[in-house]
Order: structure tokens, then C-alpha cells, then sequence
């Protein structure tokens, strides 16, 4: 399988503040990586730094070809290839469930207004959202604002979509809704970077895991299952002890 | 009171509701305009651009309608620029009112989070694309109560307009009580036709606020 997104030597920092270190990661297509790590260690802001929601200081990311270099302002071309969704959902407030998923698509890609909406219903409806195309956003549980979310991040046609902590602001019950359309989605073939802390959906979902700490990749492993009877690494170990109760 | 005088006058009121209102909305109609692409402006944070806007906004919300008025009828001439007493008070109001109504916009763009632009970005939004259908929408319907009260202000400044001889509701009023003294009728009239002026505004004003606003904060 061919090489879809390429990161190298990335550093991030704030003033003085260096908050990702020399990273770096290749995701081929297809491929599921989640990114576990405790609070503050750089996973969210890395996914920022991917879209260019941050600018980055050093490195190149490099996404279907197309390179991006630290310092370069326009990204509007990168951020078209690749999808986010934010753990506050972002729906626009002021507009019903399908004019957010089309408006991005009817606006940016120039797409007609008929063939969005049916794009749109085909997958609100695999989401089982599609009787709730004409509500507004504060209309919706939290679990449909993030699956509506997840459709309007599809509908663009992403190479890779982001998932930044998207289950963290949700009720137990919504989070198994949102993390099944996830990975319906994996199933499906779609490249996607996880950042969660559901460590059962990450066993279930990920190709790969990369786990951070400080600013920088401790553990990189393929083998999902070993990884989380017996990581290798010391603090990848404590870090997996606080998500054991006995 | 008398009934007659009230009908006998009821004409020339009606006459400067017309020419009040005519000003009134084409200034209010420039001070949105002037609102808009001023936080625009501020939105984009344009250099220079920016910091000439913050000296317009301070100096025409600091000083009285009045003495803009005065500026632009009388002093404006004197270095060449000639133009109608109404086009003064057009104006006069959009200048006035656009300084209120670019901090209006500013509150309703200020109150909505980054990540909103955020999460327009990441859908390959542009700027423009982002401020126009994402930010102005929701900063709009968060300043209705606002942009209502800068309307209905500005709709009431246009009492100054009577000092550059436009003949509206103040000027009419003046005008009748100096040559037939019937003060009482005059004023009652006055009264009266403001209210006519105004007070569908507050109603028409609340239904648009409802509707402008049902999105994002329901009924």
C-alpha cells in the first residue's frame, strides 16, 4: 500500500515552550492509527499541526504528494485533503443538520446543490440520522451532533480525517454510537488518525499505535494486542496502570 | 386642544415623517453598510487600516450629532465640498451610526469561538468564505438587540436635522409653534409621529429578532 501522509522531523512550540520534538510518522492508506498519551503530551495539538490549525516550526508534512513546510501560510489545498473532527463537535449553530454537511462542499469544491444533498442523505442515512437533516444543531443529543459531524467531515472526500478526543464530551451511551460510525468507517478502508482515551475502542479500531509522551513518539507498535497486555516501554506501562481499577 | 388645528396640520407632519424617515434609513442603511465592512476589518485585523478605524470610531461616538452635522453643512463648504443639507444628514447619520454599529458587529464576532473558524478551516473554508457564511451569520443574530437599539437611536438623532433646515418632524413642530403658537397641538402631534415612526420598529423588530435568532437559540 502506498504512503498517504508523511510527517518528518516536525517540531512544534509555543515561545519557548517546546511542545513536539523531531516527530516523525508515516500512515499508509487505509491504515488506522490511534495516538494515546497522557494529558498535555502534544497528541491533539500534532493533529492541529497536521491541518495547519498550528503552524509548525520545522519539518515537512507531506500529504497524496503534496508538501507543506514549516513557515508556509497557504494551506487551504492541504486542509482539503484531510478531515477533522474536533471533540466539541463545531456544527454551525445557525444552520440545519444538511446545510452544515453541504455547505463546505457547495462553497469550497464547487460541487451542485443536488448532488451534495444526495451524497449527504446516503450517508446521514448510514448513520441513521437522516429523518434529522432538517434540525438544528442544539436540536440534537451530543451523539448526533458528533456523528452529523463526522458526515459533513466525509463529505469533502478527505484522504485522512482527524479525530481529536471526539467521544470525550459525551454520555457512556452516546460514546458507543459515535465510536460504531467509526469504525464502520476503519472497515470501510478510510486512512484515519485517532486521538482518544477509549482504550477499548483503540484495541479494536487501530492498525497501529503510537503512543506519546512530552512532545515526543515513546512507542510505535503494529501489534495492537501486545502492546496493551505488555507495552515495552516503561511509561507506556504506567500510563495503561491508571486505566486499570482493582 | 383643539380637534381642527390637529387635522389643519396633519398634512405637513405627515410631509416631514416622510423626509425624516427618508434620511433616517438611507443613514441607517449606510451605517450597516459602514458596520459590515468595518468589522470586516477588525475581523481580518488589516494593518493601519485597523488602527484609522479605531480613531473614527472613538471620534464620532465621542462627539454630539450636532456638531458632525454642523462640521459637514458648514465647515465642509468652506474648503470646497458642497453638498444638499439631506445628503448632510444622510451622512451625518451613517457616519455616527457606523461607528456604533462596527462595535455592535464587533460584540456578535467576538462572542463566537475560534474554533468555530477552526472548524470551518479544516472543512478548506476560506477566510472569506469562513467570515461570510460561519462568523457574520452567528455575529448578526447574537447583535439583533443591538443593531434594534442603534436603529432606533439613530432614528431619534434625526431631531438634529431641524439645525440644517431639513424639514422633518422637529423642524415642522419649531416651526408651527413659531408663527401660530399652538404649542400644545404641536407637541402632541410630535409626540405622536414619532411614535408612529418608531414603535413598529420595537414590534416588526422583535418578530425579526425571533425568527434571525431561531437557529442558534430557539424559540
Amino acid at each position: 500500500m502506498s504512503e498517504l501522509l508523511k510527517v518528518t522531523h516536525l517540531h512544534k512550540e509555543f515561545g519557548s515552550n517546546v511542545v513536539l520534538k523531531d516527530i516523525n510518522l508515516s500512515v499508509k492508506k487505509g491504515e488506522v492509527v490511534v495516538i494515546i498519551g497522557p494529558s498535555g503530551c502534544g497528541k491533539s495539538t500534532f493533529l492541529r499541526c497536521l491541518n495547519g490549525l498550528e503552524e509548525i516550526q520545522g519539518g515537512v508534512i507531506t500529504v497524496d504528494g503534496l508538501p507543506v513546510e514549516a513557515g508556509k501560510r497557504d494551506i487551504t489545498k492541504l486542509r482539503q485533503k484531510i478531515g477533522m473532527v474536533f471533540q466539541s463537535y463545531e456544527l454551525f449553530p445557525h444552520k440545519t443538520v444538511l446545510e452544515n454537511i453541504i455547505l463546505a462542499p457547495t462553497k469550497v469544491q464547487k460541487r451542485t446543490r443536488e448532488d451534495a444533498v444526495k451524497e449527504a442523505l446516503e450517508l446521514l442515512d448510514k448513520v441513521g440520522l437522516v429523518d434529522k437533516k432538517d434540525y438544528y444543531p442544539r436540536q440534537l443529543s451530543g451523539g448526533q451532533k458528533q456523528r452529523v459531524a463526522i458526515v459533513r467531515a466525509l463529505l469533502m472526500h478527505p484522504e485522512v480525517i482527524l479525530f481529536d478526543e471526539v467521544t470525550a464530551a459525551l454520555d457512556p451511551e452516546m460514546v458507543h454510537e459515535v465510536l460504531e460510525t467509526m469504525i464502520s468507517l476503519a472497515k470501510s478502508g478510510s486512512t484515519m488518525l485517532i486521538v482518544t482515551h477509549e482504550m477499548g475502542f483503540a484495541k479494536a479500531v487501530a492498525d497501529r499505535i503510537i503512543f506519546f509522551d512530552k512532545g515526543d513518539i515513546v512507542e510505535e507498535t503494529a501489534d495492537v494486542k501486545e502492546f496493551f497486555i505488555q507495552p515495552k516501554t516503561e511509561r507506556a506501562r504506567k500510563f495503561l496502570k491508571t486505566f486499570a481499577y482493582e | 386642544m383643539d380637534k381642527d388645528i390637529l387635522i389643519e396640520y396633519l398634512p405637513l407632519y405627515k410631509d416631514a415623517l416622510f423626509l425624516t424617515m427618508k434620511i433616517g434609513w438611507q443613514g441607517i442603511l449606510l451605517a450597516f453598510v459602514i458596520g459590515l465592512v468595518g468589522s470586516a476589518i477588525l475581523y481580518f485585523k488589516v494593518r493601519v487600516v485597523k488602527n484609522i478605524l479605531g480613531v473614527y470610531i472613538e471620534v464620532f461616538r465621542n462627539t454630539p450629532l450636532l456638531v458632525q452635522l454642523f462640521f459637514i453643512y458648514f465647515a465642509l463648504p468652506k474648503v470646497g465640498v458642497q453638498i444638499s443639507a439631506e445628503a448632510c444628514g444622510v451622512l451625518g447619520l451613517g457616519l455616527l451610526g457606523g461607528a456604533y454599529m462596527i462595535e455592535t458587529f464587533r460584540s456578535g464576532v467576538e462572542a463566537i469561538p475560534i474554533i468555530q473558524s477552526e472548524s470551518a478551516a479544516s472543512l478548506g473554508m476560506s477566510h472569506f468564505q469562513i467570515l461570510w457564511h460561519v462568523i457574520l451569520p452567528q455575529a448578526i443574530s447574537i447583535s439583533v438587540p443591538g443593531i434594534l437599539a442603534n436603529v432606533i437611536f439613530l432614528l431619534k438623532e434625526t431631531s438634529v436635522f431641524s439645525t440644517i433646515s431639513l424639514m422633518d418632524l422637529m423642524f415642522t413642530a419649531k416651526d408651527l409653534i413659531g408663527m401660530y403658537a399652538k404649542t400644545i397641538e404641536c407637541l402632541f402631534l410630535l409626540v405622536v409621529f414619532y411614535l408612529i415612526m418608531l414603535l413598529p420598529i420595537s414590534i416588526i423588530g422583535a418578530v425579526v429578532e425571533r425568527r434571525m435568532r431561531y437557529g442558534q437559540f430557539g424559540d
